[in-house]
């Protein structure tokens, strides 16, 4: 079953949510079988950000029904220790990569964007749009003319393919996805965590250390199968669908909606090996059914 | 620290639950675990989630899984969870019955540092005693085993040792008051020591803070909330000397000069 996305062959087009594998960890845990039973065709590094991040203070983790609010707040150890310590070791892993990069200023960006695009190691490039710019306050996934302003100056860096992540925490999601198109970028991912809150039991007081935090599993999947079927409608480049994907049924709702490939996030928690059966569940789906319709025809604009 | 790791084979994996039984207050669960590694590392821990009917519970929960201490690893792959039920996950899996099914990851996580039996001692408070039971296995009787207890039917959990003190909450059972007590007599007594112990916050910080005081060794296993179990979320960070550290990959065992604190923000107990 293979794929392609954005010039780049894959073998499958399941990959991983941003932020929600660590392959380097996994190898600690599960040894180098885990290169051999890989469970993504493209791996998506977590965010990294220019300066190294400790993370948002613990309690991380909220679990709801069906799903939970994390408010992990991209612990990494910035470009420089990324690019000297983790890269080689997903240069490793048997599948291509993509790295997630934040900027908190348009130079923040360029500098993520210039320095990663420079490694043999990475094919494709993804922008987490979901933090505010600090130079305007604006969260640069929310307003498409933050967005387009942005991939504009980061468009002429490389050649690489520059995937726009798209916050589901936006008025029209759909108009951002059009305003990244136009500046450039080669595809958008969507959908990232919905912000979220809960409170410690018999307190009035969050839960969580931040606050807030994004709600993310199959909670949220009807949300993001709308937002993929609206973006995929209005886009012509490429979507990667994720939000709740848990079965080989829902990769191929997600397809069927638009999606030239999809993600797994939160399933991984429950089975660090999700990806490999999400993966022969679609393939069954796929080879057994011939109404299904893959994301290329023509009539995925029907829905 | 560095605590033997034992790796896990790759995915989660069905397995068939072979037991459980009221041990007092708490629940052994014994699960046949044949496509484990048949030498899990006392302090390791599992994810558990019931094959059936994980979900709606109180709150509609559980949807992640739970995080274990194997309390014991038997020849035949037979491995047994020692549980307190505090909340839906715990509730679901302290209802298992014989022949239902039960997804497991492991074993996860860094494992106790094992020195000379004669100098360990072994510190529980309640569920706490659960890694100290393969630990003392593992040790044999030169171990001294100390665990803390609420009350007389919680304190029914040390039967499953060969040799313990004991002390509880109200006098019930052994010694009025904490085991932290046993274990500052222990310590005053002489002798060189180390300490492996593991149980709620605040008899952990107690533990870490004794043993501090007069330079002995502590080995401490912290619970903090996990999603995943091996790495994938950050959401199990502890704060340490080093700042932030994920409890399921460079724990849930620490060295207790590594902590600041042994209390964690969040813990389930
Ligand atoms: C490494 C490790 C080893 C462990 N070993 C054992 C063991 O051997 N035996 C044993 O009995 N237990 C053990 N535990 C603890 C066990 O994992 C927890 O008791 C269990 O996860 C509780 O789940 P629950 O659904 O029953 O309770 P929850 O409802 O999840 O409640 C547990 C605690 O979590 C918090 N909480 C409440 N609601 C939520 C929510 N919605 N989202 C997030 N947090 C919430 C509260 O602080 C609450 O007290 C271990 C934990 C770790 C990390
Ligand atoms: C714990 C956690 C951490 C995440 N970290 C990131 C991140 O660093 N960057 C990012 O773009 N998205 C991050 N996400 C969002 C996911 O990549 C994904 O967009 C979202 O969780 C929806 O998919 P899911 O429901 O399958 O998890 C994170 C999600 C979770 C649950
Ligand atoms: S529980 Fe997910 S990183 Fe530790």
């Amino acid at each position: 079953m293979s794929a392609e996305l954005c010039g780049v062959e894959l073998r499958g087009p399941i990959l991983n949510g941003s932020g929600t594998f660590d392959a380097i960890a996994a190898r600690k845990a599960f040894g180098d079988v885990l290169l051999d039973e890989f469970p993504f065709d493209l791996f998506v590094s977590k965010t990294i950000t220019v300066a190294p991040r400790q993370g948002n203070p613990p309690p991380r983790l909220w679990e709801t029904p069906a799903g939970l609010v994390n408010s992990i707040g991209l612990p990494n150890k910035g470009l420089r220790g990324f690019l000297a310590e983790d890269l080689p070791q997903l240069g490793e892993l048997p599948v291509p990569l993509c790295v997630s990069v934040m900027g908190f200023s348009r130079d923040e960006l360029a500098e993520l964007v210039a320095a990663v695009a420079e490694r043999d190691e990475v094919e494709l490039i993804e922008l987490n749009f979901s933090c505010p710019n600090v130079e305007t306050g604006t969260i640069m996934g929310a307003d498409p003319a933050e967005t387009a302003l942005s991939v504009e100056r980061l468009r002429p860096l490389t050649r690489k393919p520059l995937i726009v992540k798209l916050t589901p925490n936006a008025t029209d999601p759909g108009a951002v996805a059009e305003a990244a198109e136009n500046a450039g970028a080669d595809a958008v991912s969507l959908i990232n965590t919905l912000r979220g809150m809960a409170l410690a039991p018999g307190t009035n007081r969050p839960w969580l250390g931040a606050g807030t935090g994004g709600q993310s599993g199959p909670a949220v999947r009807a949300i993001a199968l709308a937002q993929v079927a609206e973006v995929s409608r209005r886009v012509g480049i490429p979507t990667i669908g994720m939000g709740g994907i848990a079965t080989g049924r829902d990769a191929a709702d997600f397809l069927a909606a638009g999606a030239a490939a999809v993600a797994v996030g939160t399933e991984s928690f429950r089975d660090p090996a999700a990806g490999r059966r999400i993966a022969a569940e679609l393939e069954a789906i796929l080879r057994d059914e011939r109404g299904f319709l893959p994301a290329a025809s023509s009539e995925r604009t029907a829905l | 620290m560095n605590g033997p790791r034992t790796q896990a084979p790759f995915g989660r994996r069905m397995a068939e639950v072979t037991g459980n039984e009221s041990v007092g207050a708490y629940r052994l669960i014994s699960v046949l675990d044949s496509d484990g590694p048949p030498d899990p590392r006392p302090g390791q821990f599992y994810m558990l989630s019931a094959r059936d009917c994980w979900g709606g519970g109180a709150d509609e929960r559980p949807y992640l899984p739970r995080a274990f201490s194997y309390a014991r690893a038997h020849e035949d792959g037979t491995l047994q969870f020692f549980l307190e039920a505090i909340g839906p996950g715990t509730d679901r899996l302290a209802r298992l019955e014989p022949g239902e099914g039960i997804g497991l990851v492991g074993p996860l996580g860094i494992g106790f540092d094992p020195g000379p039996a004669g100098e360990a001692l072994l510190v529980g408070g309640g569920i706490g005693a659960a890694p100290l039971l393969c630990l003392s296995d593992e040790l044999g009787p030169e171990a001294r085993v100390l665990l803390g207890f609420r009350s007389a039917v919680h304190a029914l959990g040390a039967g499953l040792f060969a040799e313990v003190q004991v002390a509880t909450d109200d006098g019930s059972v052994g010694r009025r008051g904490f085991v932290t007590e046993l274990l500052r007599e222990q310590l005053d007594a002489g002798g060189r020591a180390t300490v492996y112990a593991c149980g709620p916050p605040p008899m952990l910080e107690a533990v870490r803070a004794l043993c501090a005081e007069r330079d002995v060794p502590v080995q401490l296993a912290l619970e903090s909330g996990m999603a995943c179990g091996y790495g994938a979320c950050f959401g199990c960070v502890v704060p340490t000397r080093n700042g932030y550290v994920r409890l399921c990959v460079d724990g849930p065992v620490l060295a207790g000069d590594e902590l600041e604190t042994a209390v964690v923000p969040g813990a389930p107990h």
